[in-house]
């Protein structure tokens, strides 16, 4: 069967936001592997403990860029105990949708975000849950928070 | 613009094939199994249709058995085969890793229920090779079959060479001829094919109608029980309206085969040299045994189902072996059958004319594939990877 994208998944997709690399970034997160078709890495520029700027790159289907560019439209200007919070549910939300198949793109993004932030917190010198796993690609052992729908 | 280019997937109903749909619909109406005048007519009409495919093929008439679709044909060749080589205590199969999954999952099927099968290599170029079938046949072996052309890369196999040593051994030979049928020449009987199985639908007549070729003398049994339609082989009233069109559209293809071929080859081989300059672009196939309309690519650092509905946005239909197409975290059987790494084969793209196709057309795809390939990879990491270690063909 074909499948059905809502029309802010194809309008993501077809312009998205924030594509690029961001060469200040002071955190920098990458999920998903090449073999399995999708891979998300995250740039963010944090001041002050807010997101003042962030880029994408993505490489993996529709949905999968789709994703990265309103996760990355939800966190702009967030401080970062908001983008903490995003879950994956968040972005399956604000794009109208996404078919039971690509939902893990959505859970891609979310782990994307915290693995930057990861990163981030690890290059400040901050111990936390987050910071211990910045090298875990979202395949540790602890909870990631991560929503997955049906 | 718009570009159909997925004609592998299928094709515009012609009009030939409508018109000899829309008569049988509105005048044709009788059962063929009726005694009055209208079922005669009927009967009649099936008969000249069956007629009509037998010739196309090289095949006598009362060797075509009309079904309602190619993996319906494909099935009932394989389960027969089966079942016959069983009685014989036979239960061996050959076939290869790049066949339809109407065949592949049939083989599975059979699998569990105790035969045995063996997939020949198919190499780099998808094409098997007569040395490797030869020392797979065996004793209990009780069916070889191996599709005529492939639907994803186009590689054409030895059909003939596979005929001939299949029969040489004693061993029923059947071959999935869906892409083939109406574009390639097809002798049944020069070709040593004991059965082959065909769809409508991918050369220009309606969706819901196959045949079965399977050669006289081949006591086949019916698949489904019913009524004696099709020599007592294939239960169910026969679709009539489709399989005049069927008949009509097979008649118009064959007709004019050499003529096609020669146009979409031409048009196929300038979409290749043109993709090819594409970096990190390789064909998949074999480049000269390849169905006549069919381009296939990979673009490495790219995901196929973005390529495709970036595509779609341009106009352009198309189709892709990539997971995130085919619903599954694995790309194509086939593509990875020949070798592909997983990562290669998701970023894969299959155009696929017919002879409607235009010289505009082929340009204009050409204007659009290698635009929308570099925006992908400009957003990819994996491209961005790629590109640290290799002189970047994007930037001057």
């Amino acid at each position: 069967m074909a499948m059905e994208y809502s029309e802010k998944v194809m309008e993501h997709f077809a312009h998205p936001h924030n594509v690029g690399v961001l060469e200040d970034a002071n955190g920098v997160g990458e999920v998903g592997n090449a073999k399995c078709g999708d891979i998300m890495k995250m740039y963010l520029k944090i001041e002050d403990d807010i997101i003042v700027d962030v880029k994408f790159q993505t490489f993996g289907c529709a949905s999968a860029i789709a994703t990265s560019s309103i996760a990355t439209d939800l966190i702009k200007g967030q401080p970062v105990g908001e983008a903490l919070k995003l879950t994956n549910q968040a972005v399956v939300e604000a794009l109208d949708g996404l078919p039971a198949v690509k939902v893990h793109c959505s859970v891609l993004a979310e782990q994307a975000i915290k693995a930057a932030l990861a990163d981030y917190y690890k290059r400040q010198g901050i111990e936390n849950e987050l910071s211990r796993c910045a090298d875990c690609q979202g395949c540790c052992d602890h909870d990631h928070g991560v929503v997955e729908e049906d | 613009m718009f570009v159909y280019a997925d004609n592998a997937a299928t094709t515009a109903v012609s009009r030939t094939a409508l018109e000899a749909m829309t008569k049988a619909l509105a005048e044709t109406y009788g059962n063929p199994s009726s005694l009055h005048r209208m079922g005669r007519e009927a009967s009649e009409a099936l008969r000249q249709a069956r007629e009509t495919m037998a010739k196309c093929l090289g095949a006598q008439s009362r060797e075509i058995y009309f079904t309602g679709c190619g993996t319906e044909a494909d099935n009932w060749a394989i389960r027969y085969a089966a079942q016959a080589g069983a009685a014989k205590g036979k239960r061996h199969l050959i076939s290869t890793p790049i066949e339809h999954h109407a065949v592949l999952h049939t083989l599975e099927a059979l699998k569990k229920e105790g035969f045995e099968v063996t997939l020949l290599p198919v190499y780099e170029n998808g094409v098997v090779r007569l040395e490797d079938l030869k020392s797979a046949i065996r004793e209990d072996t009780c069916l070889v079959t191996v599709m005529y052309a492939n639907n994803e890369i186009g590689s054409v196999q030895p059909i003939s060479e596979i005929g001939a040593l299949c029969h040489e051994k004693g061993v029923l030979f059947h071959t999935d001829a869906v892409q083939a049928a109406g574009h390639l020449p097809i002798n049944v009987a020069a070709q040593h094919i004991d059965m082959l199985s065909l769809s409508g639908h991918k050369f220009h007549a309606p969706k819901g109608v196959g045949a079965l070729y399977c050669r006289k003398g081949i006591p086949i049994q019916p698949f489904m029980q019913g009524g004696g339609q099709e020599r007592g082989k294939r239960a169910g009233t026969e679709a009539l309206p489709s399989i005049m069109a069927m008949a009509a559209a097979l008649e118009e293809s064959c007709a004019h085969l050499e003529e096609n071929r020669k146009k979409v080859e031409y048009l196929r081989d300038k979409l290749i040299a043109g993709l090819s300059k594409i970096p990190f672009a390789r064909l998949t196939g074999d480049a000269a045994n390849r169905l006549p309309g069919l381009v296939s690519f990979c673009f490495e650092g790219i995901e196929g189902e973005s390529l495709l509905l970036r595509l779609d946005l341009a106009g352009i239909c198309a189709s892709s072996g990539s997971a995130c197409t085919s619903g599954s975290l694995d790309p194509s059987h086939v593509l990875l059958a020949i070798g592909l790494p997983h990562e290669i084969a998701h970023g894969s793209l299959r155009l696929s004319l017919c002879e409607s196709n235009t010289e505009e057309e082929i340009d204009y795809i050409l204007s659009e594939v290698p635009q929308v390939v570099r925006t992908l990879r400009e957003m990819s990491p994996v491209w961005a990877r790629m590109m640290e270690t290799n002189p970047d063909p994007y930037k001057e």
